[in-house]
């Protein structure tokens, strides 16, 4: 069994067009919408929904779901799946992100481009289990041991879960690259209305197939086809026989581990293969920032009250606005930086003691004050907790 | 039998030149596996581009880089897991996993157990060579009792695996142990393992005169030679002990390595019955319109 995209089998198993329902199963939609073919899971609250309702539709489309023995499995067998042709994900939380780092790292390596959505819990160790946090932004961004880059989500909605699982799948098909999906227990519990895109609002990226002569080919290098640091993928059984390994190699595939040379190059390419587009990378919103004295720069679930906060901070005359950062990593440097010498302050409310206050604080302008708002322990800020802050920032 | 291929026409068909020589050492068993499976390959007469290698980390995991197929050099431990999605992506490949004592039943046990319960369909062959090789001969889980290694400098004092009972015990397909130095039961058992269609477990006791011989006095062939000897049994010469022997025969057999086919079943992979489950699950979907 050989999984085919299929739009309307995929659109009859997801049924009605506007639904209510739970950020997890967005995610879960997104990712058939996007044509995922593979899903190892292990179960984890909060975002053992997003394996359930795999497990219960993806067979219905001729995908395939295994529940495997631990998180370590999942991601292993979601490269595997990628390597032979399958978009492919996984879905986990605090503890089961962190049993993956190695193989992320892997993945960065060996440029599988693979999704893993984190419904983040608090933490560190097991902690809230059912509660949400944004705890993990960094172990996202710097995870794997060694030098690397990411690419992160944060939705912010249930619709966005949905919208951002197909642009996972876009962004890690499009740079060869495993892409966090950074969710949280809030956002992943939540139930609201998603509209599910038709076939014409969507647009779906694939890897580039290897096409050169089999002679000719470079597994890991600039493409040989178009203008572009990522390679063509050669899928496995296209008769291209290629070695993939996670140590130092060189550009054919083959172990270069006493080679400076061929370790600078590779490192360099794979992560500006994702740098060189941080432009094309950034995704913001602005919430009434054209007059603001100071701003709240957010992501995710601490977006919501932040949101609030605003509106009822400008109804007490707070020249206040918001900038949501929908992909936080890379890094929006430069809109950040533009930001900061708009304002005088930036506040930066987290579900964390500090993890995005950093590459705030890195990138602003030195007289831009920054100051972390942070809250933990599984609640959420109330926005009236923010509107105090920023009346004390005045 | 048919007529052995000679190796200079295999290593001309199947080898990746560019990755040559191999990084094993004089005496290591693990280059002949190499050859066991090119054999197996040639005989069975399978299209290289229907395979697909994986491995995890270990000397005996270099070997999918010699072998001019699409191949995966993982991490520690994980072949098994990520053999698991490329089967899942594409059950047409014929997914062979290399793999070490160390890799597949120490850090990989979790993998091992469950794809072999699982009765994924893969053929894994697993080079025990009792020590982990390539870190520079650290115990093993496999290493028999009072085996000296650099982390036992006194002595092993720990219970050995047996592995290839361990899966038997699993309810893997096709299960079968053999000393590398046997010349063909080893081709015959990959290729039964190739053409099971569950999963199959191939173990090769594997020399490894570097890491694990120098330091048990097995470092020369002659007492490598005595040694398997002295400590292997066919499983069918072992039942006879068993059944007909003396309580003295009986208690010397046990402390020996079993050695031939374990287990040989025919029954569905987990892919055959997951399409199955599928083909039920759409055309349940199609009678009422796919709705949901
Ligand atoms: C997570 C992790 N831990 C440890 C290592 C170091 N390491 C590399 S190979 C190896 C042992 C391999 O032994 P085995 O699987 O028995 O293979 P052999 O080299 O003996 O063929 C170890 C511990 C590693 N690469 N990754």
């Amino acid at each position: 069994m050989r999984y085919e995209r299929d739009p309307e089998r995929i659109r009859r198993v997801l049924g009605e067009k506007v639904q209510f329902i739970q950020g997890d199963m967005a995610v879960t939609y997104g990712a058939l919408l996007a044509g995922v073919s593979f899903f190892g899971g292990y179960p984890i609250t909060p975002a053992s929904e997003v394996a359930e309702g795999a497990a219960r539709l993806m067979p219905r489309v001729k995908g395939t779901f295994i529940q495997m023995e631990d998180e370590i499995g999942s991601i292993g067998a979601v490269i595997g799946a990628a390597w032979a042709g399958a978009k492919a994900m996984t879905a986990t939380s605090g503890p089961g992100f962190s049993l993956m780092m190695e193989n992320y790292g892997y993945a960065i390596m060996t440029e599988t481009p693979c999704v893993i959505a984190n419904v983040q819990r608090t933490g560190p160790s097991t902690g809230q289990p059912t509660l949400g946090a944004q705890g993990d932004m960094m172990q996202a961004r710097w995870g794997s041991h060694g030098d690397m880059t990411a690419i992160a989500l944060a939705p912010s909605t249930v619709q966005e879960s949905l919208d951002m699982a197909i642009d996972a799948f876009n962004l890690s098909e499009k740079y060869r690259h495993p892409v966090c999906l950074m969710t949280d227990g809030e956002v992943g519990h939540l139930r609201e209305k998603v509209v599910i895109p038709d076939e014409d609002e969507m647009e779906l990226i694939d890897r580039v197939p290897a096409t050169v002569p089999k002679e000719e080919f470079l597994p890991f290098t600039n493409s040989q086809t178009r203008d572009s640091k990522v390679p063509d993928f050669p899928t496995f059984g296209s008769g291209y026989r290629t070695y993939v390994t996670g140590l130092t190699h060189n550009k054919k595939g083959f172990p270069a581990t006493d080679k400076q040379k061929d370790h600078e190059e590779l490192i360099r390419r794979i992560i500006s293969k994702i740098e060189d587009d941080r432009e094309a990378l950034t995704d913001l919103e602005e919430i009434q920032l054209d007059d603001a004295e100071i701003a709240l720069v957010t992501y995710g679930a601490s977006a919501r009250p932040s949101e609030t906060a605003v509106q009822i901070a400008r109804e007490k005359g707070i020249k206040v606005g918001m900038l949501r950062m929908r992909i936080t990593w890379p890094f929006p440097i430069k809109q950040v930086n533009e930001l900061s010498k708009k304002v005088n302050k930036i506040i930066v409310p987290e579900m964390n003691l500090g993890q995005m206050v950093h590459p705030i604080t890195e990138y602003a302008a030195k007289d831009c004050e920054i100051v972390l708002a942070p809250k933990v322990g599984g609640e959420m800020h109330l926005p009236v907790e923010l509107v105090e802050i920023l009346e004390a920032n005045l | 039998m048919t007529e052995m291929a000679d190796a200079n026409v295999l290593r001309e068909k199947y080898l990746r030149d560019g990755m040559l020589p191999t990084i094993f050492c004089n005496g290591c068993g693990h280059g002949v596996a190499v050859d066991y499976t090119l054999r197996a390959i040639e005989e069975l007469e399978i299209d290289i581009d229907t395979i697909a290698l994986a491995s995890g980390i270990g000397c005996s995991s270099r070997i999918p880089g010699y072998i001019n197929a699409d191949g995966l050099h993982t991490t520690h431990g994980r072949a098994l897991s990520l053999a698991t999605g490329i089967k899942a992506a594409n059950p047409e490949l014929n997914v062979i996993v290399f793999t070490g004592d160390g890799d597949c039943t120490g850090i990989g046990g979790n993998h091992f157990i469950h794809a072999a319960r699982r009765n994924i369909d893969m053929t894994v062959i697993l080079l025990n060579n009792f020590i982990y090789g390539m870190t520079g001969g650290q115990l093993a889980p496999t290493a028999p009792l009072g085996s000296i290694a650099t982390t036992a400098p006194y002595g092993n004092i720990e219970q050995a695996f047996n592995i290839s009972e361990l899966a038997t015990a699993l309810g893997a397909a096709y299960v079968a142990r053999w000393p590398i130095f046997y010349p063909y039961q080893p081709i015959k058992s990959i290729k039964d393992g190739l053409q099971n269609k569950g999963f199959a477990l191939i173990e090769l006791m594997s020399p490894c005169p570097t890491a694990y011989g120098r330091r048990n006095k097995l470092g020369k062939i002659d007492a490598l030679w005595t040694w398997y000897e002295d400590n292997t049994i066919l499983i069918e010469e072992y039942e006879k002990i068993m059944n007909y022997g003396t309580d003295d025969e009986k208690e010397k057999v046990k402390q020996m390595f079993q050695i031939g086919v374990f287990q040989n079943e025919v029954k569905a992979g987990f892919f055959e019955e997951y399409e199955k489950m599928v083909e039920r699950l759409i055309e349940r979907d199609d009678a009422k319109g796919g709705g949901k």
